[in-house]
C-alpha cells in the first residue's frame, strides 16, 4: 500500500527565519529501503528528526505506520528505531551492557534472546565483554545499530550512517542493512553519497529543503534524458581546455567532467552517434589522441548536478539576479 | 629533479614496539601528479603521511620528498610541502585576508612576495570578492577551498590533503576538484587520501594500503584490469530480496553478493557458469530473472576483492 510505512505531506520547518525544510511530501512502503540524498545543510537531519518526533514541524503532517507523529507519539516510539549521526554509546560499559541498557530504556523486559540474535547478526558475539571504548569505529557502529534494533522496530531511521566510515566497514554495514530488509524491516536513511543511493529501492534527492526528484534509482538515471560518453584521451587536460574553449561544444553539451585521464560528456540534445562524431572531430583537429570512447548510463551525480544547477538558475531568474555564466 | 619524481618511497617501514604499522612500502609519485592514497582506517595511511611530512622517523627504509631525505633533512621537507586535513583550522574571527596574512607570517613568506601570493591563491581558489568575509560566514565548500588555498601560500612543491572533502555537496566537491586539477596543472604534486572511492577516480595513480602493506598500485584503469580477476554480474529479478537470500546461500561459483536497489550484484570467476546457475536456481524458486548483465567493477569492488584475497592469504 502506498505510504503505509511513512506518509509525509507538506512538512515544513524553519530555524530563525531560514527554511530548513520547505514543504516536502513523500511516502515509503513497508519493506522499502529509502534514501534521502543531499549535501550538508539540505535538510536531511531536520527531516529525519521530525519523522522520529524529536522535532516538531511548523506545518504539514507525518504518519508512520498509520499513526500521526504529533498526536500519537507513544504508539510510534515503540515501533521505530533511530540511529543519529552522533550516536552515543556508554564507553565504560561492555557491548553486552550497552545493549542491556538500551533494552531497559526501551522497556524491553525479556531482552536476552533478542540480544543473542543481534550479537549473532552483527558478529559482535566474540567481543561481548569488551568495553565500547575499546572497539574500532566499525564495531562501534555495529553496536549502535544493534542497540537501535533491540526492541525489534518496524522502521529504522539512520542519519548518515556511513559518513566518515572506510570502504570495508561501509560494505559490511550495507550487508547488515540488506539482511534487515530481507527480514521485512523498513529502512529510511540519509546519505551524502550518491553511490550509496544506488543501493536503495527508492531515492529522494533533496537540496535546500526541497525534494528535487523522488523515484527508483533507474528512473532517476534517465529522468533528464541524459546520455554520457566516456572518453579516455591523451593529454586529458589539454582535451578539457579545448572543449571548454569551444563555444559550440559548450552549447551542445550539458556538462563535461574530468576524471584523471578521462572525460565524461553529458548531453541531451543529440544522438550518441552525433555526439561521438563531434568529439572525435574536435579532438582530431587538436591533436588529442582518443584511447577509448564509449557510451554509458549517467550517474546519479550527473543528474543531481544538473538538477541543482537548474534550480539555481531558476532561483536567479526569479529574483532577477544575473545568471552565473555556464561553466564546467 | 632529475627523476621527475616528487616523492620516492623505498622499503619504508615503521614499527611501534612489535607492531608493524607500515611494512616495506615502496612507490613513486611523479611531479604534478594527483596521487590517491587509500585504505581502511587503521591501515597505516596517517603513519606514512606523517613520515613523508618529516614528522616521524622511519624504522627502516627511506623516502625523499621534493628531493629531500625525510630522515636526514626533515626541515627542508617541511618547507617544501603544504598540508590540509578535514579538520583544517582557520581563524573564525579573522577575515579571509587576515587569515592569509597570518599564515603568510607563519610560513615566513618574504614581505615583498606576500601580496602576489595572496592574489594568486585568491584567484586560483575562486575567492575573489570575499576577502573581507569571515570563514564562519562561508558555506562548507568555500571554506574547504580557502583551507586548501592557505596550505599552498608558501609555494610548496607538494601538498598533502588528508580526507579533504567530507560532507560537501556534489557541486562544491566538483569545484574543489577543479582547484586540485589547477594546482596539478601548475606543477604541484597532490597527495590525497579519501574514503570516497568515486573520488579516487579523479586521481592519476592510486596506492592502496592494507595492514601496513601496499597491496595495489596503478591508475584507476589499470587497477580495474590488472587486479580484478573476477567479473561482476548484475542480476535483475522479480523478487530481489528472496533472490538475494537464495544466492547468498550459494558458494563455490560465486563470492560476494550485495543488493543495489532492486538489483543484485554478484562476483564470479566463470561468467557463463554463473549465468546458468543463477537462472536455474531462481527459476526453480519461482523467481523470474529479468536480466543478467556483466558490469564494470567499481574501485570499491576492486578493493573489497583485494582485501578478501589478502585475508585468505593470512
Amino acid at each position: 500500500m502506498k505510504g503505509d510505512a511513512i506518509d509525509v505531506e507538506g512538512l515544513e520547518k524553519s530555524f530563525k527565519g531560514t527554511k530548513a525544510v520547505a514543504g516536502i511530501s513523500l511516502d515509503v512502503e513497508r519493506g522499502e529501503m529509502f534514501a534521502l540524498v543531499g549535501p550538508d545543510g539540505a535538510g536531511k537531519t531536520t527531516t529525519i528528526r521530525m519523522l522520529c518526533g524529536i522535532l516538531s514541524a511548523d506545518a504539514g503532517t507525518a504518519r508512520l505506520l498509520g499513526f500521526d507523529v504529533k498526536k500519537e507519539p507513544e504508539q510510534i516510539k515503540k515501533r521505530i528505531g533511530y540511529l543519529s549521526q552522533k550516536f552515543s554509546l556508554y564507553t565504560d560499559l561492555s557491548i553486552d551492557e550497552n545493549i542491556e541498557f538500551f533494552a531497559r530504556i526501551n522497556g524491553v523486559k525479556d531482552f536476552r534472546r533478542r540480544r543473542e540474535e543481534l550479537l549473532e547478526f552483527t558478529r559482535l558475539a566474540p567481543f561481548r565483554n569488551r568495553l565500547a571504548d575499546k572497539l574500532s569505529g566499525g564495531m562501534k557502529q555495529k553496536l549502535a545499530l544493534a542497540c537501535t534494533l533491540i526492541h525489534t522496530p518496524e522502521i529504522i531511521f539512520l542519519d548518515e550512517p556511513t559518513t566518515g566510515v572506510d570502504p570495508v566497514t561501509r560494505r559490511d554495514f550495507w550487508k547488515l542493512l540488506a539482511e534487515l530488509m530481507k527480514g521485512g524491516t523498513t529502512i529510511f536513511l540519509t546519505t551524502p553519497y550518491l553511490d550509496e543511493a544506488e543501493r536503495c529501492t527508492r531515492v529522494a534527492l533533496i537540496d535546500r529543503g526541497e525534494i528535487l526528484a523522488c523515484d527508483v534509482p533507474e528512473a532517476i538515471h534517465s529522468l533528464l534524458g541524459q546520455q554520457v560518453i566516456e572518453v579516455s584521451c591523451s593529454p586529458a587536460r589539454a582535451a578539457l581546455a579545448v572543449v571548454s574553449g569551444d563555444a559550440v561544444m559548450r552549447e551542445q553539451f550539458d556538462d563535461v567532467q574530468m576524471f584523471g585521464e578521462r572525460l565524461d560528456f553529458v548531453f541531451t540534445k543529440m544522438s550518441a552517434e552525433e555526439a561521438t562524431a563531434m568529439i572525435e572531430k574536435l579532438f582530431d583537429d587538436n591533436d588529442i589522441t582518443i584511447v577509448d570512447i564509449r557510451t554509458k548510463t549517467p550517474s546519479l551525480e550527473n543528474v543531481f548536478i544538473s538538477l541543482m544547477r537548474d534550480r539555481t538558475r531558476r532561483d536567479a531568474t526569479e529574483s532577477g539576479a544575473e545568471t552565473e555564466e555556464k561553466q564546467w | 629533479m632529475v627523476s621527475g619524481n616528487s616523492i620516492e618511497v623505498s622499503n619504508l617501514t615503521k614499527r611501534f614496539g612489535d607492531f608493524v604499522a607500515v611494512g616495506d612500502v615502496s612507490f613513486d609519485v611523479k611531479e604534478g601528479e594527483i596521487f590517491g592514497f587509500l585504505g581502511p582506517n587503521g591501515s597505516g595511511k596517517s603513519t606514512v603521511i606523517r613520515m613523508l611530512c618529516g614528522l616521524l622517523d622511519p624504522t627502516e627504509g627511506h623516502a625523499t620528498v621534493a628531493g629531500y631525505d625525510i630522515a636526514k633533512n626533515p626541515d627542508d621537507v617541511k618547507r617544501n610541502i603544504g598540508y590540509m586535513s578535514q579538520k583544517f583550522s582557520l581563524y573564525e574571527d579573522l577575515t579571509i585576508e587576515q587569515n592569509l596574512d597570518f599564515f603568510a607570517g607563519i610560513y615566513k613568506i618574504p614581505r615583498a612576495r606576500i601580496a602576489e601570493r595572496k592574489k594568486y591563491v585568491i584567484d586560483v581558489a575562486n575567492l575573489k570578492g570575499l576577502e573581507k568575509r569571515r570563514p564562519r560566514e562561508l558555506p562548507g565548500g568555500l571554506r574547504q577551498r580557502l583551507a586548501l588555498a592557505t596550505s599552498i601560500l608558501h609555494e610548496p612543491k607538494i601538498v598533502f590533503l588528508d580526507e579533504p572533502t567530507g560532507g560537501v555537496d556534489p557541486i562544491s566537491r566538483r569545484k574543489f576538484w577543479d582547484l586540485i586539477y589547477a594546482l596539478s596543472e601548475s606543477g604541484i604534486t597532490v597527495f590525497v587520501t579519501t574514503h570516497f572511492l568515486d573520488e579516487a577516480e579523479h586521481c592519476n595513480n592510486i596506492g592502496f594500503l592494507y595492514f601496513g602493506k601496499l597491496i595495489a598500485y596503478g591508475s584507476p584503469k589499470e587497477l580495474k584490469t590488472k587486479y580484478m580477476t573476477q567479473s561482476i554480474l548484475e542480476v535483475k529479478a522479480s523478487q530481489p530480496a528472496e533472490a538475494l537470500t537464495i544466492l547468498g546461500n550459494e558458494s563455490g561459483w560465486l563470492d560476494e553478493t550485495s543488493i543495489f536497489g532492486n538489483n543484485i550484484h554478484i562476483s564470479v570467476d566463470d561468467v557463463e557458469l554463473a549465468e546458468r546457475n543463477v537462472r536455474k536456481l531462481l527459476t526453480s524458486n519461482d523467481i523470474t530473472v529479468l536480466g543478467i548483465e556483466e558490469i564494470e567493477p567499481s574501485l570499491e569492488d576492486i578493493f573489497i576483492h583485494l582485501i578478501d584475497r589478502e585475508n585468505k592469504k593470512s
